[in-house]
Protein backbone atom coordinates (compact mmCIF):
# COMPACT_ATOMS: atom_id res chain seq x y z
CA UNK A 1 0.00 0.00 0.00
CA UNK A 2 1.24 3.21 -0.82
CA UNK A 3 1.34 5.14 2.64
CA UNK A 4 2.35 8.70 1.24
CA UNK A 5 -0.57 8.93 -0.66
CA UNK A 6 -3.26 8.08 1.90
CA UNK A 7 -4.15 11.28 3.98
CA UNK A 8 -4.54 11.27 8.06
CA UNK A 9 -7.85 12.76 7.60
CA UNK A 10 -11.13 11.40 8.95
CA UNK A 11 -12.71 12.12 5.67
CA UNK A 12 -13.43 8.75 4.30
CA UNK A 13 -15.10 9.71 0.47
CA UNK A 14 -13.70 13.43 -0.88
CA UNK A 15 -15.35 14.55 -4.38
CA UNK A 16 -14.12 17.79 -5.22
CA UNK A 17 -15.82 19.12 -9.01
CA UNK A 18 -16.69 15.86 -10.23
CA UNK A 19 -17.54 15.46 -13.68
CA UNK A 20 -18.43 12.27 -15.97
CA UNK A 21 -19.12 13.28 -19.94
CA UNK A 22 -20.81 11.06 -22.28
CA UNK A 23 -20.03 12.87 -25.56
CA UNK A 24 -22.26 15.81 -25.29
CA UNK A 25 -24.23 14.44 -22.69
CA UNK A 26 -23.01 15.65 -19.14
CA UNK A 27 -24.35 12.48 -16.50
CA UNK A 28 -22.49 13.96 -13.40
CA UNK A 29 -22.13 17.72 -13.62
CA UNK A 30 -18.87 18.72 -11.08
CA UNK A 31 -20.36 17.72 -7.65
CA UNK A 32 -18.21 18.52 -4.46
CA UNK A 33 -18.95 17.00 -1.29
CA UNK A 34 -17.41 14.99 1.67
CA UNK A 35 -17.94 12.14 3.76
CA UNK A 36 -16.90 11.44 7.75
CA UNK A 37 -15.40 8.11 8.81
CA UNK A 38 -18.46 5.88 10.02
CA UNK A 39 -20.94 8.30 8.21
CA UNK A 40 -24.24 6.73 6.59
CA UNK A 41 -24.35 8.55 3.62
CA UNK A 42 -27.58 8.47 1.55
CA UNK A 43 -27.14 9.27 -1.84
CA UNK A 44 -30.72 10.01 -3.30
CA UNK A 45 -31.84 10.36 -7.00
CA UNK A 46 -34.79 9.73 -9.49
CA UNK A 47 -34.00 7.54 -11.88
CA UNK A 48 -31.14 8.56 -15.08
CA UNK A 49 -30.34 11.66 -12.26
CA UNK A 50 -26.68 10.50 -12.54
CA UNK A 51 -26.10 8.33 -9.18
CA UNK A 52 -25.08 5.13 -10.90
CA UNK A 53 -22.20 7.08 -13.21
CA UNK A 54 -21.32 9.00 -9.52
CA UNK A 55 -20.95 6.04 -7.79
CA UNK A 56 -18.93 4.17 -10.74
CA UNK A 57 -16.47 6.61 -10.32
CA UNK A 58 -16.19 6.83 -6.63
CA UNK A 59 -15.50 3.14 -6.53
CA UNK A 60 -12.80 3.18 -9.20
CA UNK A 61 -14.74 1.85 -12.31
CA UNK A 62 -15.09 4.97 -14.38
CA UNK A 63 -12.49 7.50 -14.76
CA UNK A 64 -14.11 11.66 -14.36
CA UNK A 65 -14.07 13.76 -17.33
CA UNK A 66 -12.74 16.31 -14.77
CA UNK A 67 -12.75 16.79 -10.94
CA UNK A 68 -11.03 14.72 -8.44
CA UNK A 69 -11.84 12.39 -6.07
CA UNK A 70 -10.25 10.52 -3.06
CA UNK A 71 -12.06 7.18 -1.35
CA UNK A 72 -10.20 5.60 1.31
CA UNK A 73 -7.30 8.20 0.46
CA UNK A 74 -6.75 7.06 -2.69
CA UNK A 75 -6.98 8.92 -5.93
CA UNK A 76 -10.47 7.44 -7.83
CA UNK A 77 -8.31 8.49 -11.42
CA UNK A 78 -5.14 6.78 -10.77
CA UNK A 79 -5.29 4.96 -7.93
CA UNK A 80 -8.12 2.57 -9.18
CA UNK A 81 -6.48 -0.98 -7.71
CA UNK A 82 -5.81 0.83 -4.23
CA UNK A 83 -8.96 2.23 -3.82
CA UNK A 84 -11.07 -1.31 -5.29
CA UNK A 85 -9.22 -3.23 -2.45
CA UNK A 86 -10.13 -0.64 0.51
CA UNK A 87 -14.12 -0.27 -0.21
CA UNK A 88 -17.14 -3.34 0.02
CA UNK A 89 -20.02 -3.42 -3.02
CA UNK A 90 -23.17 -4.83 -3.00
CA UNK A 91 -26.39 -3.92 -5.38
CA UNK A 92 -29.71 -5.55 -5.28
CA UNK A 93 -28.76 -6.86 -9.04
CA UNK A 94 -25.28 -8.47 -8.37
CA UNK A 95 -24.60 -9.92 -4.70
CA UNK A 96 -23.20 -13.44 -4.13
CA UNK A 97 -23.03 -16.95 -6.57
CA UNK A 98 -26.04 -18.49 -6.35
CA UNK A 99 -24.63 -21.64 -7.11
CA UNK A 100 -21.58 -21.77 -4.62
CA UNK A 101 -22.32 -22.82 -1.17
CA UNK A 102 -22.68 -20.44 1.66
CA UNK A 103 -18.94 -20.92 2.93
CA UNK A 104 -17.97 -20.95 -0.67
CA UNK A 105 -18.92 -17.44 -1.27
CA UNK A 106 -17.16 -16.24 1.72
CA UNK A 107 -14.21 -17.99 1.00
CA UNK A 108 -14.21 -16.54 -2.47
CA UNK A 109 -14.47 -12.89 -1.77
CA UNK A 110 -12.52 -13.42 1.25
CA UNK A 111 -9.92 -14.65 -0.85
CA UNK A 112 -10.05 -12.21 -3.44
CA UNK A 113 -9.70 -9.36 -1.42
CA UNK A 114 -6.48 -11.12 0.15
CA UNK A 115 -7.51 -12.69 3.22
CA UNK A 116 -5.64 -15.35 4.74
CA UNK A 117 -7.18 -18.65 5.24
CA UNK A 118 -7.31 -18.76 8.64
CA UNK A 119 -8.64 -15.60 9.20
CA UNK A 120 -11.74 -16.28 6.77
CA UNK A 121 -12.28 -19.16 8.78
CA UNK A 122 -12.35 -17.20 12.10
CA UNK A 123 -14.48 -14.65 10.83
CA UNK A 124 -16.72 -16.85 8.93
CA UNK A 125 -17.46 -19.11 12.21
CA UNK A 126 -18.46 -15.66 13.97
CA UNK A 127 -20.16 -14.49 10.79
CA UNK A 128 -22.70 -17.53 11.17
CA UNK A 129 -23.06 -16.98 14.80
CA UNK A 130 -24.16 -13.45 14.40
CA UNK A 131 -26.34 -13.50 11.78
CA UNK A 132 -27.59 -17.14 13.08
CA UNK A 133 -27.12 -18.68 9.75
CA UNK A 134 -24.87 -22.44 10.99
CA UNK A 135 -27.89 -24.22 10.11
CA UNK A 136 -27.41 -22.40 6.34
CA UNK A 137 -23.58 -22.67 6.10
CA UNK A 138 -23.72 -25.46 3.79
CA UNK A 139 -26.59 -24.44 1.65
CA UNK A 140 -26.33 -23.28 -1.86
CA UNK A 141 -27.12 -19.01 -1.62
CA UNK A 142 -29.76 -19.86 -4.69
CA UNK A 143 -31.72 -21.75 -1.97
CA UNK A 144 -31.86 -18.96 0.40
CA UNK A 145 -34.97 -16.45 0.66
CA UNK A 146 -34.27 -13.13 -0.67
CA UNK A 147 -33.88 -11.08 2.82
CA UNK A 148 -30.82 -13.99 4.04
CA UNK A 149 -29.29 -13.33 0.72
CA UNK A 150 -29.16 -9.90 1.07
CA UNK A 151 -28.24 -9.87 4.91
CA UNK A 152 -25.28 -12.14 3.95
CA UNK A 153 -24.65 -10.44 0.85
CA UNK A 154 -23.90 -6.83 3.12
CA UNK A 155 -22.14 -8.83 5.50
CA UNK A 156 -19.71 -10.07 2.62
CA UNK A 157 -19.25 -6.74 1.32
CA UNK A 158 -18.05 -5.56 4.75
CA UNK A 159 -15.98 -9.07 5.14
CA UNK A 160 -12.56 -8.01 4.28
CA UNK A 161 -13.23 -4.71 6.52
CA UNK A 162 -13.30 -2.06 4.19
CA UNK A 163 -12.79 1.58 5.28
CA UNK A 164 -16.07 2.31 3.00
CA UNK A 165 -18.79 0.27 1.34
CA UNK A 166 -21.36 1.66 -1.39
CA UNK A 167 -24.15 0.08 -1.72
CA UNK A 168 -26.99 0.38 -4.25
CA UNK A 169 -30.33 -0.24 -3.80
CA UNK A 170 -29.42 -3.35 -1.45
CA UNK A 171 -33.22 -3.69 -0.30
CA UNK A 172 -35.27 -3.51 -3.35
CA UNK A 173 -37.88 -5.76 -2.87
CA UNK A 174 -37.18 -6.98 0.25
CA UNK A 175 -40.41 -7.76 2.75
CA UNK A 176 -40.84 -5.09 5.75
CA UNK A 177 -38.88 -6.84 8.48
CA UNK A 178 -36.26 -7.87 6.95
CA UNK A 179 -35.68 -4.37 5.17
CA UNK A 180 -35.47 -3.59 8.64
CA UNK A 181 -33.27 -5.75 10.04
CA UNK A 182 -30.86 -5.23 6.92
CA UNK A 183 -30.66 -1.68 8.25
CA UNK A 184 -29.73 -2.55 11.46
CA UNK A 185 -27.17 -4.57 10.30
CA UNK A 186 -26.04 -1.18 8.52
CA UNK A 187 -26.06 0.35 11.77
CA UNK A 188 -23.89 -2.10 13.44
CA UNK A 189 -20.88 -1.89 10.51
CA UNK A 190 -21.16 2.23 11.02
CA UNK A 191 -20.83 2.03 14.50
CA UNK A 192 -17.58 -0.38 14.03
CA UNK A 193 -16.57 2.73 11.71
CA UNK A 194 -16.71 1.75 8.29
CA UNK A 195 -18.35 4.18 6.13
CA UNK A 196 -21.84 3.12 4.53
CA UNK A 197 -22.42 5.21 1.12
CA UNK A 198 -25.88 3.89 0.31
CA UNK A 199 -28.52 4.55 -2.72
CA UNK A 200 -32.21 3.96 -2.20
CA UNK A 201 -35.70 4.49 -3.27
CA UNK A 202 -37.70 3.99 -0.11
CA UNK A 203 -37.69 7.85 1.31
CA UNK A 204 -38.17 5.82 4.74
CA UNK A 205 -34.64 4.58 4.65
CA UNK A 206 -33.34 8.29 4.19
CA UNK A 207 -34.54 9.45 7.25
CA UNK A 208 -31.70 6.60 8.55
CA UNK A 209 -28.83 8.22 7.07
CA UNK A 210 -26.68 10.73 9.10
CA UNK A 211 -26.68 13.17 5.99
CA UNK A 212 -28.53 12.79 2.67
CA UNK A 213 -27.49 14.19 -1.18
CA UNK A 214 -30.58 14.70 -3.70
CA UNK A 215 -29.17 14.62 -7.61
CA UNK A 216 -31.36 16.32 -9.51
CA UNK A 217 -29.86 16.36 -13.15
CA UNK A 218 -25.98 15.38 -12.28
CA UNK A 219 -26.06 17.93 -9.53
CA UNK A 220 -26.49 17.74 -6.04
CA UNK A 221 -29.14 19.95 -5.12
CA UNK A 222 -29.48 19.38 -1.10
CA UNK A 223 -27.32 17.99 1.01
CA UNK A 224 -27.89 18.04 4.57
CA UNK A 225 -28.97 15.96 8.05
CA UNK A 226 -32.90 14.54 7.17
CA UNK A 227 -34.18 16.94 9.86
CA UNK A 228 -32.26 19.77 8.51
CA UNK A 229 -33.52 19.31 5.08
CA UNK A 230 -36.49 18.53 6.29
CA UNK A 231 -36.79 21.97 8.11
CA UNK A 232 -35.01 24.05 4.56
CA UNK A 233 -38.10 22.46 2.50
CA UNK A 234 -40.71 23.28 5.23
CA UNK A 235 -41.47 19.47 4.71
CA UNK A 236 -43.06 16.57 6.79
CA UNK A 237 -41.08 13.65 5.42
CA UNK A 238 -37.95 13.02 3.54
CA UNK A 239 -40.61 11.89 0.91
CA UNK A 240 -41.83 15.71 -0.08
CA UNK A 241 -38.34 16.77 0.32
CA UNK A 242 -37.20 14.44 -2.31
CA UNK A 243 -40.48 15.47 -4.47
CA UNK A 244 -40.13 19.09 -4.19
CA UNK A 245 -36.65 18.65 -5.43
CA UNK A 246 -36.98 16.24 -8.31
CA UNK A 247 -39.55 17.47 -9.93
CA UNK A 248 -37.48 20.24 -10.83
CA UNK A 249 -35.89 17.56 -12.93
CA UNK A 250 -35.63 19.01 -16.94
CA UNK A 251 -33.86 15.41 -18.19
CA UNK A 252 -36.91 13.55 -19.88
CA UNK A 253 -34.54 10.98 -18.98
CA UNK A 254 -36.21 11.22 -15.34
CA UNK B 1 -69.82 -11.22 -12.44
CA UNK B 2 -66.45 -10.30 -11.21
CA UNK B 3 -63.95 -9.14 -13.75
CA UNK B 4 -61.18 -11.77 -12.16
CA UNK B 5 -62.67 -14.52 -9.99
CA UNK B 6 -59.74 -16.58 -8.26
CA UNK B 7 -60.91 -20.24 -6.40
CA UNK B 8 -58.58 -22.24 -4.18
CA UNK B 9 -55.88 -21.75 -7.28
CA UNK B 10 -52.26 -23.26 -5.93
CA UNK B 11 -49.31 -23.70 -8.51
CA UNK B 12 -45.66 -24.99 -7.05
CA UNK B 13 -42.16 -25.80 -8.13
CA UNK B 14 -39.88 -28.10 -6.40
CA UNK B 15 -36.86 -25.89 -6.03
CA UNK B 16 -34.12 -28.19 -7.57
CA UNK B 17 -31.79 -25.60 -4.97
CA UNK B 18 -33.71 -25.91 -1.70
CA UNK B 19 -35.23 -29.68 -2.54
CA UNK B 20 -38.75 -27.75 -0.94
CA UNK B 21 -41.86 -26.61 -2.37
CA UNK B 22 -42.05 -23.11 -3.36
CA UNK B 23 -44.90 -21.08 -5.11
CA UNK B 24 -48.68 -20.00 -4.02
CA UNK B 25 -51.49 -21.43 -2.43
CA UNK B 26 -49.38 -23.40 -0.25
CA UNK B 27 -47.05 -26.90 -0.74
CA UNK B 28 -49.01 -30.03 -1.60
CA UNK B 29 -46.12 -32.02 0.21
CA UNK B 30 -45.11 -30.95 3.68
CA UNK B 31 -41.29 -31.28 4.93
CA UNK B 32 -41.79 -34.69 6.29
CA UNK B 33 -42.64 -36.11 2.94
CA UNK B 34 -46.82 -36.06 3.53
CA UNK B 35 -49.09 -34.98 1.02
CA UNK B 36 -51.57 -32.55 2.18
CA UNK B 37 -54.53 -30.86 0.85
CA UNK B 38 -54.23 -27.42 0.56
CA UNK B 39 -57.22 -24.74 0.22
CA UNK B 40 -55.15 -22.41 -2.48
CA UNK B 41 -55.60 -18.82 -2.85
CA UNK B 42 -58.64 -17.43 -2.97
CA UNK B 43 -60.29 -13.61 -4.40
CA UNK B 44 -62.22 -11.79 -6.40
CA UNK B 45 -61.67 -8.51 -8.13
CA UNK B 46 -64.45 -6.15 -8.93
CA UNK B 47 -65.65 -4.40 -12.37
CA UNK B 48 -63.63 -0.66 -13.02
CA UNK B 49 -61.13 -1.40 -9.73
CA UNK B 50 -57.92 -1.03 -9.28
CA UNK B 51 -57.29 -3.96 -7.29
CA UNK B 52 -53.37 -4.28 -5.76
CA UNK B 53 -51.49 -7.32 -4.95
CA UNK B 54 -48.99 -5.82 -2.09
CA UNK B 55 -45.85 -8.29 -1.07
CA UNK B 56 -41.91 -8.71 -1.42
CA UNK B 57 -40.13 -10.98 -4.08
CA UNK B 58 -40.80 -14.37 -3.66
CA UNK B 59 -44.50 -14.20 -2.58
CA UNK B 60 -46.05 -15.88 -5.87
CA UNK B 61 -47.16 -12.76 -7.48
CA UNK B 62 -45.78 -12.70 -11.03
CA UNK B 63 -47.10 -17.03 -10.61
CA UNK B 64 -50.51 -15.82 -10.29
CA UNK B 65 -50.12 -13.30 -13.26
CA UNK B 66 -49.03 -15.98 -15.51
CA UNK B 67 -51.80 -18.37 -14.31
CA UNK B 68 -54.28 -15.69 -14.71
CA UNK B 69 -53.01 -14.51 -18.19
CA UNK B 70 -53.38 -18.23 -19.27
CA UNK B 71 -49.44 -18.40 -19.53
CA UNK B 72 -49.17 -21.35 -17.34
CA UNK B 73 -51.77 -23.93 -15.66
CA UNK B 74 -52.30 -23.79 -11.79
CA UNK B 75 -51.86 -26.93 -10.40
CA UNK B 76 -55.40 -27.03 -8.49
CA UNK B 77 -58.05 -24.51 -8.38
CA UNK B 78 -60.02 -22.51 -11.12
CA UNK B 79 -60.13 -18.33 -12.61
CA UNK B 80 -61.93 -16.73 -14.70
CA UNK B 81 -60.69 -13.46 -16.22
CA UNK B 82 -63.70 -11.19 -17.72
CA UNK B 83 -65.82 -14.42 -17.11
CA UNK B 84 -63.93 -16.42 -19.27
CA UNK B 85 -62.24 -19.60 -18.08
CA UNK B 86 -58.86 -19.29 -17.90
CA UNK B 87 -58.06 -23.08 -19.22
CA UNK B 88 -60.41 -23.71 -21.64
CA UNK B 89 -61.56 -20.08 -22.55
CA UNK B 90 -57.81 -18.90 -23.11
CA UNK B 91 -58.08 -17.41 -26.42
CA UNK B 92 -61.13 -15.21 -25.87
CA UNK B 93 -59.11 -14.06 -22.55
CA UNK B 94 -55.60 -13.13 -24.39
CA UNK B 95 -57.52 -10.98 -26.73
CA UNK B 96 -59.17 -8.87 -23.79
CA UNK B 97 -56.58 -8.55 -21.49
CA UNK B 98 -53.37 -6.25 -21.15
CA UNK B 99 -49.87 -7.56 -19.65
CA UNK B 100 -47.40 -5.67 -18.63
CA UNK B 101 -44.73 -8.07 -17.08
CA UNK B 102 -42.29 -7.54 -14.59
CA UNK B 103 -39.33 -7.37 -17.32
CA UNK B 104 -39.35 -5.48 -20.19
CA UNK B 105 -40.65 -7.36 -23.09
CA UNK B 106 -40.55 -5.02 -25.45
CA UNK B 107 -38.41 -5.88 -29.05
CA UNK B 108 -35.51 -3.77 -28.30
CA UNK B 109 -34.04 -3.69 -31.57
CA UNK B 110 -37.74 -2.04 -32.87
CA UNK B 111 -38.56 1.44 -32.60
CA UNK B 112 -40.93 3.02 -30.00
CA UNK B 113 -43.71 3.69 -33.23
CA UNK B 114 -42.58 0.12 -34.68
CA UNK B 115 -43.62 -2.09 -31.27
CA UNK B 116 -46.44 0.40 -30.97
CA UNK B 117 -47.92 -1.21 -34.38
CA UNK B 118 -46.60 -4.22 -33.74
CA UNK B 119 -48.91 -4.52 -30.96
CA UNK B 120 -51.98 -2.82 -32.48
CA UNK B 121 -51.23 -4.81 -35.18
CA UNK B 122 -51.35 -8.38 -33.56
CA UNK B 123 -54.53 -7.51 -32.34
CA UNK B 124 -56.09 -6.39 -35.04
CA UNK B 125 -56.45 -2.92 -34.42
CA UNK B 126 -54.04 0.44 -35.18
CA UNK B 127 -52.95 2.75 -33.44
CA UNK B 128 -55.31 5.84 -34.60
CA UNK B 129 -58.21 3.48 -33.47
CA UNK B 130 -57.80 3.72 -29.54
CA UNK B 131 -55.30 6.77 -29.85
CA UNK B 132 -57.40 8.10 -27.40
CA UNK B 133 -57.10 5.85 -24.49
CA UNK B 134 -53.13 5.84 -24.44
CA UNK B 135 -53.04 9.40 -25.31
CA UNK B 136 -51.96 11.09 -22.46
CA UNK B 137 -48.87 8.81 -21.75
CA UNK B 138 -47.77 7.95 -25.46
CA UNK B 139 -47.63 12.02 -25.80
CA UNK B 140 -44.76 12.33 -23.33
CA UNK B 141 -42.41 9.51 -25.47
CA UNK B 142 -44.06 10.61 -28.72
CA UNK B 143 -41.07 12.68 -28.74
CA UNK B 144 -39.02 9.99 -29.30
CA UNK B 145 -41.23 7.57 -31.46
CA UNK B 146 -37.95 6.90 -33.68
CA UNK B 147 -35.57 5.99 -31.34
CA UNK B 148 -35.38 2.53 -30.83
CA UNK B 149 -36.76 0.87 -27.68
CA UNK B 150 -33.30 -0.75 -26.14
CA UNK B 151 -32.26 2.65 -25.79
CA UNK B 152 -35.08 4.44 -23.78
CA UNK B 153 -34.48 5.41 -20.01
CA UNK B 154 -36.00 3.24 -17.46
CA UNK B 155 -38.91 5.68 -17.17
CA UNK B 156 -40.02 5.86 -20.86
CA UNK B 157 -39.18 2.02 -21.11
CA UNK B 158 -42.09 1.81 -18.99
CA UNK B 159 -44.50 4.17 -20.63
CA UNK B 160 -43.83 2.36 -24.07
CA UNK B 161 -44.70 -0.91 -22.72
CA UNK B 162 -47.92 0.56 -21.06
CA UNK B 163 -48.96 2.18 -24.52
CA UNK B 164 -48.63 -1.29 -25.96
CA UNK B 165 -50.34 -3.37 -23.41
CA UNK B 166 -53.26 -0.91 -24.19
CA UNK B 167 -53.59 -0.20 -27.63
CA UNK B 168 -56.05 -2.98 -27.86
CA UNK B 169 -58.20 -1.21 -25.26
CA UNK B 170 -58.26 -4.19 -23.47
CA UNK B 171 -61.41 -5.14 -20.31
CA UNK B 172 -58.39 -6.01 -17.89
CA UNK B 173 -55.05 -4.97 -17.49
CA UNK B 174 -52.37 -6.64 -15.49
CA UNK B 175 -49.29 -4.81 -14.42
CA UNK B 176 -46.58 -6.92 -12.88
CA UNK B 177 -44.37 -4.83 -10.72
CA UNK B 178 -44.60 -1.36 -12.87
CA UNK B 179 -42.53 1.17 -10.40
CA UNK B 180 -40.39 -1.67 -9.02
CA UNK B 181 -37.05 0.44 -9.42
CA UNK B 182 -38.68 3.68 -10.25
CA UNK B 183 -38.10 6.97 -8.17
CA UNK B 184 -41.02 8.53 -5.69
CA UNK B 185 -41.86 11.04 -8.11
CA UNK B 186 -41.97 8.87 -11.01
CA UNK B 187 -43.90 6.75 -9.20
CA UNK B 188 -46.73 8.99 -8.21
CA UNK B 189 -46.92 10.03 -12.01
CA UNK B 190 -47.28 6.10 -13.09
CA UNK B 191 -49.85 6.26 -10.14
CA UNK B 192 -51.93 9.27 -11.64
CA UNK B 193 -52.03 7.51 -15.31
CA UNK B 194 -52.99 4.30 -13.87
CA UNK B 195 -56.35 6.64 -12.09
CA UNK B 196 -57.24 8.36 -15.51
CA UNK B 197 -57.28 4.65 -16.98
CA UNK B 198 -59.75 3.18 -14.24
CA UNK B 199 -61.89 6.35 -15.37
CA UNK B 200 -61.81 4.95 -18.61
CA UNK B 201 -63.59 1.59 -17.01
CA UNK B 202 -60.23 -0.57 -17.02
CA UNK B 203 -60.13 -3.19 -14.49
CA UNK B 204 -56.33 -3.05 -13.14
CA UNK B 205 -54.81 -5.72 -11.01
CA UNK B 206 -51.41 -4.54 -10.01
CA UNK B 207 -48.94 -5.78 -7.90
CA UNK B 208 -45.60 -3.79 -6.05
CA UNK B 209 -43.20 -3.97 -3.37
CA UNK B 210 -44.02 -0.64 -2.40
CA UNK B 211 -46.45 -1.09 0.78
CA UNK B 212 -46.89 2.76 0.25
CA UNK B 213 -48.68 2.50 -2.76
CA UNK B 214 -51.60 0.07 -1.24
CA UNK B 215 -53.39 3.35 -0.34
CA UNK B 216 -53.65 4.14 -3.74
CA UNK B 217 -55.84 1.19 -4.59
CA UNK B 218 -59.68 0.53 -4.29
CA UNK B 219 -58.92 -3.04 -2.43
CA UNK B 220 -55.64 -4.99 -1.60
CA UNK B 221 -54.90 -8.43 -1.39
CA UNK B 222 -51.10 -8.79 0.85
CA UNK B 223 -49.30 -11.32 0.23
CA UNK B 224 -46.43 -13.56 1.51
CA UNK B 225 -44.65 -16.88 1.13
CA UNK B 226 -47.71 -18.02 -1.19
CA UNK B 227 -50.44 -17.21 0.69
CA UNK B 228 -52.43 -13.92 1.21
CA UNK B 229 -52.59 -12.67 4.45
CA UNK B 230 -55.86 -10.40 4.34
CA UNK B 231 -57.86 -9.20 1.36
CA UNK B 232 -60.13 -5.94 2.43
CA UNK B 233 -59.86 -1.95 1.49
CA UNK B 234 -56.66 -0.31 2.64
CA UNK B 235 -58.61 1.67 5.36
CA UNK B 236 -60.37 -1.40 6.49
CA UNK B 237 -57.39 -3.27 6.58
CA UNK B 238 -55.75 -0.27 8.92
CA UNK B 239 -58.77 -0.20 11.10
CA UNK B 240 -58.63 -3.87 11.90
CA UNK B 241 -54.54 -3.54 13.25
CA UNK B 242 -54.69 -5.69 16.44
CA UNK B 243 -52.53 -3.53 18.77
CA UNK B 244 -51.92 0.22 19.78
CA UNK B 245 -49.63 1.87 17.52
CA UNK B 246 -46.96 4.96 19.37
CA UNK B 247 -44.55 6.98 17.51
CA UNK B 248 -41.62 7.09 19.93
CA UNK B 249 -38.10 9.01 19.32
CA UNK B 250 -35.74 10.20 21.55
CA UNK B 251 -31.90 11.78 21.21
CA UNK B 252 -30.34 7.94 20.99
CA UNK B 253 -32.74 6.43 18.02
CA UNK B 254 -30.25 3.47 17.81
CA UNK B 255 -30.36 2.49 21.98
CA UNK B 256 -34.02 3.57 21.79
CA UNK B 257 -35.02 0.85 19.20
CA UNK B 258 -32.95 -1.37 21.89
CA UNK B 259 -35.00 -0.45 24.94
CA UNK B 260 -38.03 -0.32 23.35
CA UNK B 261 -38.11 -3.94 22.47
CA UNK B 262 -36.04 -4.74 26.34
CA UNK B 263 -39.74 -3.86 27.58
CA UNK B 264 -41.52 -6.86 28.17
CA UNK B 265 -44.64 -4.86 27.92
CA UNK B 266 -44.21 -4.08 24.12
CA UNK B 267 -45.48 -6.47 21.61
CA UNK B 268 -42.85 -5.42 18.93
CA UNK B 269 -40.72 -2.83 17.66
CA UNK B 270 -39.45 -1.09 14.25
CA UNK B 271 -37.68 1.50 12.77
CA UNK B 272 -39.73 3.72 10.83
CA UNK B 273 -38.19 6.44 8.88
CA UNK B 274 -37.50 9.17 11.44
CA UNK B 275 -39.50 7.29 14.34
CA UNK B 276 -39.89 3.90 16.06
CA UNK B 277 -43.30 2.46 15.86
CA UNK B 278 -44.14 0.62 18.73
CA UNK B 279 -47.11 -1.81 19.35
CA UNK B 280 -48.81 -2.26 22.33
CA UNK B 281 -51.50 -4.40 23.64
CA UNK B 282 -54.36 -2.30 24.40
CA UNK B 283 -54.04 -1.64 28.72
CA UNK B 284 -50.66 -2.88 28.92
CA UNK B 285 -48.78 0.14 28.91
CA UNK B 286 -49.55 3.51 29.47
CA UNK B 287 -47.81 6.49 27.23
CA UNK B 288 -46.62 7.95 31.01
CA UNK B 289 -45.33 4.64 32.36
CA UNK B 290 -43.24 3.96 29.20
CA UNK B 291 -41.71 7.72 29.09
CA UNK B 292 -40.83 6.95 32.70
CA UNK B 293 -39.16 3.78 31.53
CA UNK B 294 -37.04 5.59 28.91
CA UNK B 295 -35.91 8.33 31.44
CA UNK B 296 -34.78 5.67 33.58
CA UNK B 297 -32.65 4.66 30.56
CA UNK B 298 -31.34 8.13 30.60
CA UNK B 299 -33.48 9.32 26.90
CA UNK B 300 -33.81 12.79 26.68
CA UNK B 301 -36.32 14.58 24.50
CA UNK B 302 -38.59 11.61 24.29
CA UNK B 303 -41.79 12.27 22.28
CA UNK B 304 -44.41 9.37 22.74
CA UNK B 305 -47.77 9.56 20.44
CA UNK B 306 -50.55 7.20 19.57
CA UNK B 307 -50.75 7.13 15.14
CA UNK B 308 -52.80 5.43 12.63
CA UNK B 309 -50.70 2.38 11.64
CA UNK B 310 -49.91 2.19 7.80
CA UNK B 311 -50.68 -0.84 5.79
CA UNK B 312 -46.48 -1.91 6.28
CA UNK B 313 -47.29 -1.99 10.18
CA UNK B 314 -50.32 -4.18 9.09
CA UNK B 315 -48.61 -6.80 6.72
CA UNK B 316 -45.52 -6.51 9.26
CA UNK B 317 -47.77 -7.82 12.03
CA UNK B 318 -49.89 -10.02 9.83
CA UNK B 319 -46.77 -11.91 8.77
CA UNK B 320 -45.57 -12.28 12.29
CA UNK B 321 -48.65 -14.79 13.04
Amino acid sequence: MEKTTQHKTNKVIIAENLTKKFGTFTAVDNISFEVERGEIFGFLGANGAGKTTAMRMLCGLSTPTAGKGLVAGFDIGTQTEHVKKNIGYMSQKFSLYDDLKVWENIELFGGIYGMKDHEIKDKTDELMRVLDFESERNKLVGSLPLGFKQKLAFSVSIFHNPQVVFLDEPTGGVDPITRRQFWELIYDASSRGITVFVTTHYMDEAEYCNRVSVMVDGKIEALDSPKNLKNQFNANSMDEVFQQLARKAKRVDS
Amino acid sequence: MYAIEVKNISKNYLSEKSGKFIGLGGSPITNDGNKVHEPGVNFNVNRGEIFGLIGPDGAGKTTLFRILTTLILADSGSATVDGFDVVTDYKEIRKRVGYMPGKFSLYQDLTVEENLNFFATVFNTTIEENYELIKDIYQQIEPFKNRRAGKLSGGMKQKLALSCALIHKPSVLFLDEPTTGVDPVSRKEFWGMLKSLKAQGITILVSTPYMDEASLCDRIALIQNGQLLKIDTPKNIVSQYENKLWAVQSDNMYQLLIDLRNNELTSNCFAFGDKHHVSVQSGKLTVDSLNNYLQLKEHTQIEIREIEPTIEDCFMQLSQK
